[in-house]
């Protein structure tokens, strides 16, 4: 039983849902990030998603691309990310997982990537661009190893298809809002609580719905039908600022619009 | 290890190369898309409405010429050029179009996305869809735009929106990102004609398939004109559409050598060239797995070419399998001495290549020198070369 599974058993006895936030690893450098991911657990979120920034990310719309080039400007390395989380994981209440490209899992080496990060205390990965058809070695691999592979289904995703994802997907299945890329969105679509409902019927493992959620009523919404709730850009938007502003004053930002997304929660 | 023209497999494989490498987003869209081109692969009408377009639009088959005064000059071989740029826009990009413009009307879609780098598929793209009525948005790296303006505003003549993209190194790498992305949001109803063989699984057999009548009409063409298949047969590879459709149909004709040509910049150090069959290491990028040039993280590296539509850092799957397989040859040319074949091209024959097919005729020239003069090489002269005569002025600090 990996950290995450452990986590939403917790959840689920306690009649609880998990808030999520996504933040880029090294923007606008590692020291900030590990002070972030220690204010976002400290506000009470359950769990963190840490991205690895990628030279092509064509899931991500302009705010999570925009953070990606301002760490890679920096010359940040895949170790350098793995050495800050060993530091901070272990004071961290809930667990991480990196959302990685293949390319870079690949490149790494799988089982080398899977033994990196998990020494380095991260829980499980979502790879986006690694569609389940095509994620066997990996899958293998992370099951054998007791971490995380979370699987992604989408709007367009036909519904046979979706239960075979989730069938191979371990700790949470990750259900994106939209057809489209990340980023916030004023209006979520209609039938979003009801494509969720069905698999949650299908499915025993939980749920999260990530993209386009911004805004505390996002969270009101769609708490009830999911077992968790990702947020990103909105984050990441706000950590932006800490190219110009205080970073005091960013981190308090960041964790303030966090606890008005933890204060939504059922 | 053996080669096939058998592939790729169902999973879109040409040996461990290729694959599916995107987002759950697009996959249904992917897998709409192959089962469509297997029905229309398979229906007589299809077909016949294509070719009928290749003969009377694109005015093929383009001819194979008899380059004769450059391969005098050359002293060795002789150097025959499969006209591509003869072709109605002016390269080979057209057939690829076309073919994807009818798969679009047949799939009940009316909005058509595309990347483009030299512009000769931007353009070849919005040909196919104000013929079909269809919509038509063009993502462009502003680095190419201004490179190539002429196409720039052949595409918006052709009713074409070319959006700018800003971001990376502002290339075709930058533009297939852009393009995708907007595939994501989009994808219900729009078709993304991505214009070589490159990303996910059916697009690089999709634009083999198209493309693969260059390599057709030139085996008809060196036995009518020849009696023979030729010796070798040259081409240049960005992304390798061209290439590939040229090279396909001589994969089982072990008799004839095949050169692929990449794009060798300024050197062979990082960041200077853009070869990733010669110099990069196998890695996905753009939604497959095949040679490309990326770091040790595998964040994808800068490159360099003269030519916008080879300034790429991966190359399609099926020449990543030729290449190990051992089939295919791949070398590189180097900006000056593309730039050089130009001119001797231009002033020998009397034909202006596109500064992409101008590295596959320098690569002829120099196979051509000192072997006996019975010996065949063919080019694929690919496109043109209008679009490049402002930036080669430039460059050579000649006026306009």
């Amino acid at each position: 039983m990996s950290r995450i599974d452990e986590l939403f058993e917790r959840l689920r006895v306690q009649g609880q849902k998990a808030l999520m936030p996504f933040i880029t690893a090294g923007d606008p450098d590692l020291e900030f990030t590990a002070a972030v991911l220690v204010e976002l657990m400290r506000r009470g979120s359950h769990m963190c998603e840490l991205g690895i920034p990628y030279s092509d990310p064509i899931a991500d719309g302009p705010v999570i691309q925009a953070s990606y080039t301002r760490a890679l400007d920096h010359k940040l390395k895949l170790a350098q990310i793995l050495e800050m989380l060993s530091g901070a994981t272990p004071k961290l209440s809930g667990p991480v997982v990196t959302m990685v490209s293949y390319a870079i899992v690949l490149r790494h080496g799988l089982k080398a990537y899977v033994e990196d990060a998990q020494r380095a205390g991260v829980a499980g990965a979502i790879v986006p661009d690694l569609p389940a058809d095509e994620a066997g070695e990996l899958a293998k691999l992370c099951r054998a190893a007791d971490f995380s592979l979370i699987q992604l289904v989408t709007p367009t995703t036909p519904r046979d298809r979706a239960l075979r994802i989730a069938e191979s997907s371990t700790g949470f299945l990750y259900y994106v809002s939209v057809t489209g890329i990340t980023g916030e969105r004023t209006e979520l679509p209609q039938s979003l609580v009801d494509n969720v409902g069905w698999l949650r019927e299908q499915t025993p493992l939980p749920i999260c719905i990530g993209f386009g959620i911004s805004q505390p009523q996002h969270v009101k919404q769609l708490a009830p039908v999911a077992d968790g709730l990702i947020v990103g850009s909105a984050i990441v938007r706000r950590i932006a600022e800490a190219a110009t502003k205080p970073r005091e004053k960013v981190l308090a930002d960041v964790g303030e619009y966090v606890a008005t997304l933890l204060a939504a929660l059922p | 290890m053996s080669v096939s023209s058998h592939v790729p497999d169902a999973a879109g494989r040409f040996g461990n190369f290729g694959g599916r490498y995107v987002p759950e987003t697009l996959m249904r869209a992917l897998d709409e898309l192959a089962a469509e081109y297997e029905k229309a692969k398979r229906d007589k009408a299809f077909q016949a409405e294509l070719e009928d377009l290749l003969h009377n639009y694109v005015g093929r088959p383009s001819p194979l010429y008899h380059a004769r005064r450059l391969s005098e000059e050359c002293g060795g071989a002789q150097i025959y050029l499969k006209r591509e740029d003869l072709n109605h826009t002016g390269a080979h990009k057209i057939n690829n179009t076309l073919g994807q413009a009818l798969l679009t009307i047949r799939m009940g879609k009316k909005r058509v996305i595309a990347e483009t780098g030299a512009g000769q598929h931007g353009v070849a793209t919005a040909t196919a869809c104000a013929r079909f009525g269809l919509d038509c948005i063009v993502y462009m790296g502003e680095e190419d735009i201004r490179r190539q303006q002429p196409n720039v505003f052949s595409m918006k003549l052709l009713g074409a929106e070319v959006r700018p993209v800003t971001g990376g190194s502002r290339t075709l790498r930058d533009a297939i990102n852009e393009a995708m992305r907007d595939w994501m949001s989009s994808v219900e109803t729009t078709h993304y004609i991505l214009g070589s063989v490159v990303g996910p699984h059916p697009f690089p057999r999709i634009v083999r398939d198209f493309q693969a009548v260059i390599g057709r009409e030139t085996i008809e063409q060196a036995k009518r004109q020849i009696g023979r298949l030729p010796d070798r047969v040259v081409a240049c590879v960005g992304g390798g559409s061209n290439a590939a459709g040229m090279f396909y149909p001589f994969v089982e004709e072990q008799g004839v050598e095949l050169v692929g040509v990449e794009a060798g910049g300024r050197s062979g150090e990082p960041g200077q060239h853009a070869s990733p069959l010669s110099y990069g290491q196998p890695g996905v990028l753009h939604g497959s797995f095949s040679y490309v040039m990326q770091d040790e993280d595998g964040q994808t590296c800068d490159v360099h070419s003269v030519s916008a539509g080879l300034d790429y850092p991966g190359v399609g799957p099926e020449h990543s399998y030729w290449k190990d397989s051992g089939r295919v040859s791949y070398t590189s040319c180097r900006d000056s001495d593309a730039l050089l074949a130009f001119g001797a091209l231009a002033k020998a024959e009397g034909i202006l290549p596109a500064l992409e097919s101008s590295h596959a005729v320098a690569k002829a020239m120099e196979l051509a020198a000192g072997r006996p003069k019975d010996e065949v090489i063919v080019v694929c002269l690919s496109g043109r070369g209008d679009k490049d005569a402002a930036e080669i002025a430039r460059l050579t600090g000649k006026e306009t």
